[in-house]
């Protein structure tokens, strides 16, 4: 049996300890925000905060989580206030969104650490998270937003 | 047919032998190099055997001149784009570890060993011969600040060195080619090029 505390709530999963942890929380845990893209950590779609720092859930073992804390997108803020997510939707960011709950807890791990991001910290942090869309630029402008940035 | 058939069987292992390479893949022992009378000599032999593992894809591509990571036999950058970051562990958001984990994801592929990280700037082997490596390796200034000792221990016991001859399989299914030798072999090597006197090879610098 494997314990984590995901999104706050301690949670008991008795699955095989080499599940990715996506899988747990997609298929067991029916938290569905966080979204499977590549399966291999390339484009960044399953972002989910462990202990704090960004993970890619596609590739953590869920074993690797035992006694830690989750924070997936539906966790981020318990009204959807956060700023990242306000300033998402005031600048209009997502275009299809399917890559934007990895794009913002990607972000919010950034400006935990850098509150105040220069353009190329939010670049080289984000480089990792893959937009179809191509909407690149209103996500930066976002965590700008975000952070107070002018 | 009778008699072509131990003949086509030879031929077949022979291929099958060229194909791995073995004699390239294998790390000489340091026994092999007792007929250099010369102990200076010999120590630089020594280091150039023990150079083709330190610059071989799987070692050299963590250690690279730039800031990013290097991946495959032909060193192409990284895939995602990732920085080395200010401690040489990534940058907030994507950290190595972000999807790097202590151990090879089969499914997933993505390589992993404990701590996985990228050498400093000043351990950068990409590009170097053996006596410029050989004299970096050897420099406490650039080594983190490790003795001769300090410097076996780390290559022949760390694991995320030891992951060059595990390094599983790439993104297309097929098996990383592995460091030449073994990570036991390596550290023999090594230990007897510093029970030597660790000179340098005098090939010149790049």
């Amino acid at each position: 049996m494997i314990v984590l505390k995901v999104n706050g709530v301690e949670r008991h999963l008795d699955v095989d300890p080499e599940m990715p942890l996506l899988w747990a929380l997609r298929d067991v845990l029916d938290l569905t925000g966080t979204k499977f893209g590549c399966g291999q950590a390339l484009c960044g779609a399953c972002v989910v905060h462990l202990d704090g720092e960004a993970v890619r859930a596609c590739v953590t073992p869920v074993s690797r989580a035992a006694g830690s804390a989750v924070v997936t997108i539906e966790g981020l803020s318990p009204d959807g206030k956060h700023p990242l997510q306000e300033a998402w939707v005031d600048l209009g960011v997502p275009q299809c969104g399917f890559c934007q709950a990895g794009q913002i807890m990607s972000a919010a791990a950034l400006l935990s650490k850098r509150p105040k991001p220069t353009d190329a910290e939010i670049d080289q942090s984000l480089a990792g998270n893959l937009c179809r869309c191509g909407a690149y630029n209103r996500i930066r402008d976002a965590v700008r937003k975000a952070a107070g940035t002018p | 047919m009778r008699t072509l058939g131990p003949v086509l069987l030879l031929v077949m292992g022979l291929a099958c032998r060229a194909q791995a390479n073995p004699v390239f893949s294998e790390l000489r022992p340091p026994e092999s190099f007792a007929g250099i009378v010369d102990r200076v000599a010999r120590a630089q032999a020594i280091f150039v055997e023990a150079s083709r593992v330190f610059l071989h894809p799987r070692c050299a591509n963590c250690h690279p001149a730039g800031d990013s990571p290097l991946q495959g036999d032909d060193h192409h950058l990284h895939d995602p784009p990732v920085s080395r970051g200010s401690d040489d562990q990534g940058v907030p958001a994507l950290r190595c570890v972000s999807c790097h984990q202590d151990h090879n994801q089969a499914l997933a592929r993505v390589p992993g060993a404990p701590l996985w990280h990228l050498a400093p700037r000043s351990m950068a082997w990409v590009g170097l011969g053996p006596r410029a490596l050989c004299e970096q390796l050897k420099d406490p200034r650039r080594n983190g600040g490790r003795s001769l000792d300090k410097i076996l221990e780390h290559v022949a016991h760390d694991k995320l060195v030891g992951w060059g001859w595990t390094p599983g399989v790439d993104l297309y299914g097929k098996n990383r080619v592995p460091a030449p030798g073994t990570q036991a072999k390596l550290g023999a090597l090594i230990a007897a090029w510093i029970e030597l006197g660790a000179a340098c090879p005098v090939e010149a610098t790049k």
